[in-house]
This record gives C-alpha cells, sequence and structure tokens, in this order.
C-alpha cells in the first residue's frame, strides 16, 4: 500500500510538472531568467553600440549620489503621482460600485457598461480625447469653466496643474477596479443587512458595521494590485506629456525608456529597474504588513 | 416619514449615476463631434456643440493618410498568434497547478504569481537585449512567443501570469469527484482535460481570450520596443505616428481615435458578460 501511494505521488509530480512546464518555462525565461540579467547589467555599461566593461555600483551610484540630476526627482514624481493615484482611482471606483449596487437600479447594463469601457479602448487614444478636451485655447475643459466664470487652466501644459489632469484621465479609466467593488458588494450575504434591520440600524450603521468591514479584503486586492501598477506610469508620459512640463511626469518607467531605447545606456537603466523593483517590492510588502491591522477576514468558505 | 426620507435617498442615488454616467460618455461625445467637423468648426470661439455640415470625409482622409489597413492586419496576426498562445499553455499550466496534486505545487503556484508585481519594464530590457542579439527585432516573434508561455501582454487585469491565475481559480471549482470518476474509467490527464475540464470551463477560456485579444490590441509598449520598421507597424503604433503628423488637426485625431476604438469595443460589447464574469472571479480570494 505504501509503495503504491509512493508511486502515485512520484506519478503526479511528473505529470504536474509536466502539465505546469510553458508556465515553468516562461517564467524562467521571459521573467526570472531576464530580472537576473538585469541585476548583472545594472553592474556594466552595456549599450548596444560598444563593448561591455564592469563598472561596479558605478550606476548605483550615479543615481544616488545625485550626480544623475533627473533621478531624485524622478523618484519623487512617481512616488507623488501613486499615492495620488491610487486613493483618486480607488475612490471614485467604490463610488460608482455603491451607486450601482443600489436595489433595482434602472439600466444597470448600460450604466455598468459607461464605466466600464473606458478601461478597453487603447491607452493612447483616451490619451489624444483627454489632450483635445484639455487643450487650453479650443478645449472644451476651459470652455466650461468660462461658462462657470471661472479662469481656465494650462491642464497637462502646465506644471502646476499636469498632475490632476493626469488624475482626471485616471479616475474616467478606473472600470476595472469599479468591476471587481461591484462583484465583491454583490457577493456581501443578504443576511448580515437584514440583522442591522433587525436592530433598527439606518443605511450609515449598515455601511459602517457591513459594507466596509466586508469589503476590506477587496479593497486590499485594489490597492496592492493598482499601486503596483500606478509606480509603472509611462504611457501618459510618453504620448502626453513627454516628462514634461518641467520634469513634473518625468515618472521612473518613463525615464527608465528613455535611459535605454533614447540614450542607449542598458546598464543604467538596469539599475533604474531595480530600484524601481526594490520600491515596488518594499511598498507592497509594507500594504502586507499593515493589511492585518484593518483588513478583515471573515470565515474562511 | 422614515420611508419618504429613504426614498429621496434613492432617487438622489440614482440621479447621481446618471449624472456620473453623463460625466464619463462625455469624452466620448466630444470625440465624436470633433471626428465630424471641419478646421473651421474645430477652432470656432465661443465652442460648437453640432457639427454642420458633418464632415464624413475626415474618416478616409484621416485613414488613408498612413496604411492603417496593413497596421490592422499586422496587429491581428500578432493579436491572433497571442490569443492562440495563452489559450494553449494558461489551459495547460492551470491544468498541472490545479486539478494535479503534487508535492511543492502551491510554492511553485505562488513563485509564479510573483511575476505580477515585477516592474514589466526591468524585465524588457534584457529581453530586448537577447531578442536583439538573435536578430529578431522587427519580427513578431518577441510578441508573439511568451504567450505560448503563459505570459500574456503586460497589464493591470489579465496580463503575465494572471491569466494562469484567473483560470486556475475557476478549474479549482469544478468538483473533484468528476476528473476522478473520468480516472477510475481509465482516463489519462490529457482527457480529463480535453473531455471534462475545457468543456465546462468554456466561459473562463473566452473570458481569457478575449482579455488577451484586447491587452494585445491596444499594447503600445511591446511593438515600441520591437517593431522599428514602418511595415510591421501595428496599429498603436500607427497611431502615435499619426499624432506626430497631424499635430492640432484635431479632427483627424478623433477620426483616428475613433477608428482605433472600434473593435475593442466591439469585442467588448460581443463578449460583455465575460469580462464582468472575468474580473469579478480576479477579485475572490485564493
Amino acid at each position: 500500500m505504501l509503495a503504491h501511494s509512493k508511486r502515485v505521488e512520484r506519478r503526479n509530480l511528473r505529470a504536474g510538472l509536466l502539465f505546469s512546464l510553458p508556465a515553468l518555462l516562461g517564467f524562467l525565461l521571459f521573467t526570472a531568467g531576464p530580472m537576473i540579467i538585469s541585476l548583472v547589467m545594472s553592474f556594466t555599461d552595456y549599450s548596444i553600440a560598444k563593448p561591455v566593461s564592469f563598472v561596479g555600483l558605478k550606476n548605483y551610484v550615479d543615481l544616488f549620489s545625485g550626480q544623475d540630476i533627473f533621478f531624485w526627482n524622478s523618484v519623487k514624481v512617481t512616488l507623488i503621482f501613486a499615492l495620488c493615484n491610487v486613493p483618486a482611482c480607488l475612490v471614485t471606483a467604490f463610488l460608482i460600485a455603491l451607486l450601482l449596487n443600489m436595489k433595482k437600479l434602472p439600466c444597470l447594463p448600460f450604466l455598468r457598461a459607461v464605466f466600464y469601457i473606458p478601461t478597453i479602448i487603447p491607452i493612447i487614444a483616451t490619451a489624444m480625447i483627454f489632450m483635445w478636451m484639455m487643450s487650453p485655447d479650443f478645449g472644451l475643459f476651459n470652455y466650461l469653466l468660462e461658462l462657470l466664470g471661472l479662469p481656465g487652466s494650462g491642464w497637462i501644459y502646465d506644471a502646476s496643474s499636469v498632475l490632476p489632469s493626469l488624475l482626471m484621465m485616471t479616475a474616467w479609466c478606473s472600470g476595472n477596479i469599479m468591476v471587481v467593488f461591484l462583484a465583491a458588494l454583490q457577493g456581501i450575504p443578504r443576511s448580515l443587512y437584514e440583522a442591522i434591520e433587525v436592530d433598527g440600524g439606518g443605511q450609515i450603521r449598515k455601511f459602517r458595521h457591513i459594507t466596509l468591514p466586508m469589503m476590506t479584503p477587496t479593497i486590499f486586492f485594489n490597492l496592492v494590485m493598482f499601486m503596483v501598477s500606478s509606480l509603472q506610469a509611462f504611457l501618459q508620459a510618453y504620448i502626453m506629456t513627454q516628462g514634461g512640463p518641467l520634469n513634473s511626469t518625468n515618472y521612473l518607467v518613463y525615464y527608465l525608456y528613455r535611459t535605454a531605447f533614447e540614450f542607449m545606456e542598458m546598464g543604467k537603466a538596469s539599475a533604474l529597474g531595480w530600484v524601481l523593483f526594490v520600491i515596488i517590492a518594499s511598498l507592497a510588502g509594507l500594504m502586507f504588513y499593515l493589511s492585518k491591522y484593518w483588513v478583515v477576514y471573515g470565515d474562511e468558505r | 416619514m422614515k420611508k419618504r426620507f429613504f426614498g429621496a435617498r434613492r432617487a438622489l442615488g440614482i440621479a447621481g449615476a446618471f449624472v456620473l454616467a453623463a460625466m464619463w460618455l462625455t469624452p466620448f461625445l466630444w470625440m465624436l463631434r470633433s471626428s465630424l467637423m471641419d478646421m473651421t468648426q474645430i477652432f470656432q470661439y465661443p465652442l460648437v456643440f453640432v457639427p454642420s455640415p458633418v464632415q464624413w470625409e475626415n474618416f478616409p482622409n484621416a485613414l488613408t493618410s498612413l496604411p492603417f489597413f496593413d497596421y490592422i492586419r499586422n496587429s491581428f496576426t500578432i493579436v491572433l498568434g497571442c490569443v492562440a498562445g495563452i489559450l494553449f499553455s494558461c489551459t495547460l499550466s492551470a491544468y498541472g497547478l490545479s486539478r494535479i496534486a503534487w508535492k511543492g505545487r502551491d510554492a511553485v503556484f505562488y513563485l509564479l504569481m510573483t511575476s505580477i508585481m515585477l516592474p514589466y519594464f526591468a524585465t524588457l530590457i534584457p529581453n530586448f537585449v537577447i531578442w536583439s542579439e538573435l536578430g529578431l527585432t522587427n519580427t513578431y516573434v518577441p510578441l508573439i512567443l511568451p504567450s505560448w508561455f503563459g505570459v500574456g501582454t503586460a497589464s493591470v487585469f489579465g496580463g503575465g501570469m494572471f491569466n494562469i491565475f484567473l483560470l486556475r481559480q475557476f478549474f479549482r471549482t469544478i468538483p473533484p469527484e468528476l476528473d476522478e470518476a473520468a480516472f477510475v474509467d481509465g482516463a489519462g490527464h490529457m482527457t480529463i482535460l480535453l473531455r471534462v475540464i475545457v468543456p465546462l470551463s468554456k466561459p473562463s477560456l473566452i473570458c481569457i481570450g478575449l482579455f488577451t485579444f484586447l491587452n494585445t490590441w491596444n499594447d503600445l509598449i511591446n511593438p515600441l520596443i520591437y517593431l522599428s520598421k514602418e511595415n510591421r507597424y501595428t496599429i498603436q503604433l500607427g497611431l502615435r505616428t499619426f499624432i506626430g503628423m497631424y499635430n492640432a488637426q484635431w479632427h483627424y485625431l478623433m477620426a483616428a481615435a475613433l477608428f482605433a476604438i472600434l473593435p475593442a469595443l466591439l469585442v467588448f460589447l460581443v463578449g460583455q458578460r465575460y469580462f464582468v464574469e472575468g474580473i469579478a472571479t480576479s477579485g475572490l480570494k485564493g
């Protein structure tokens, strides 16, 4: 019997590995392998044009010592963008999900589609539309401000307003998060709300004592996923602002892209990639650590 | 009294939902309005809201300035290669990671999932260097091949190894008795996968197929890095070039944007229910 189960175990191991092989190879060839190569590259002056030599920690020293005049600013604007973008999009998405979760809301499929579609269209088209609406002279936004008697804004063309302008666009594209929230809201058992109703509690108590705690695992999931993607903001900077005005959108990934593919300094760009990786990993780690203080895991099914 | 108050709040909520929806639709309507105007109407102030006369010529004019239909064919080639690859590799891997009990399986799964946290550009540089050393830049190989190993086009949802996560999540909801019964009947893993699991998982497979379609169709980063020859351009690269060429000719730019949105919109409307289901699955804890 024991020998038999050993044999089954070995057979399962072989079958399991064989079936998982595409993903295992993909992980080694396209993810883990390249990560290690990029770590090695970050200690070299690799550039497509000239022979490679090891330079030790030079790339990192250049970045951290301020030798590279763009680096610290780039870290700063990336962190500020992520710290503003995550709450802006999560709150927007949560609010919309709460509204769509109302009992017997008319036209729900239509409304859900309206809020979701911005996330599935090419971001380059989204960027074009917002650039046009934000045009200082003939854009819709400044026209509306003028109708309200307010002064116009430079939107993405002005260093002081570029961040909120980009947040407007990313919040418009937060439909993915909204759908996750909505699904979780719909998954909260009715019986919990009924318990509060029996106690004579109103909407606010329902929200505070049922909805919010029941939603914390989903909020946490969205928070981590969206933090990771916000720290990798690239396309807005590439298409709309080219890192400007005054380097205010020179996000790390955009700076990395330019370093690698415009200035062809692959070694330094790899170092930037690793700095970004450490930032993302430590923030994600911090979030996981803090999660035990506020995420409510109910009875696991 | 209390009842009426509740009714007022509800009315307010519904009004809020529709006001927000109107705000969300505005960019689309503005694009449509601008794509049908001529140059003088575009730059008329105060702004006009309804195009008159309607300039249908903007579409042919914008779309013939670059070989957009070639770009679309290129995009489709890549998209089909990636969708087929993802369906193949993720079905096999998700089966191996959920339906077979082997030592270390869950640890391997979590290791694979760490790739979702990795900054995409950090791996892009070594990948680019390798592909260019192999002389395969300006081919579709670097864009398609990773899909055959479970690595989808990067995106927040449905990119990287996320498809495997999604599919495994679904496979685990299928009762184990089903394949045990087939196993007793002498069926091998491949038969169980093809005869039992795949037919039951059609909605999830369609969902990751659609996600892969959209992520690949909308992807700008990979084509930007790997394709520099114009005859290889995808639709997104074409659009980027177009922005440079028609800088400030907003009626043409909006016509092109509308054209670029249509395929994604069509795919979404056809498969709407699978998207919503798929994203909902991804939010479950696993």
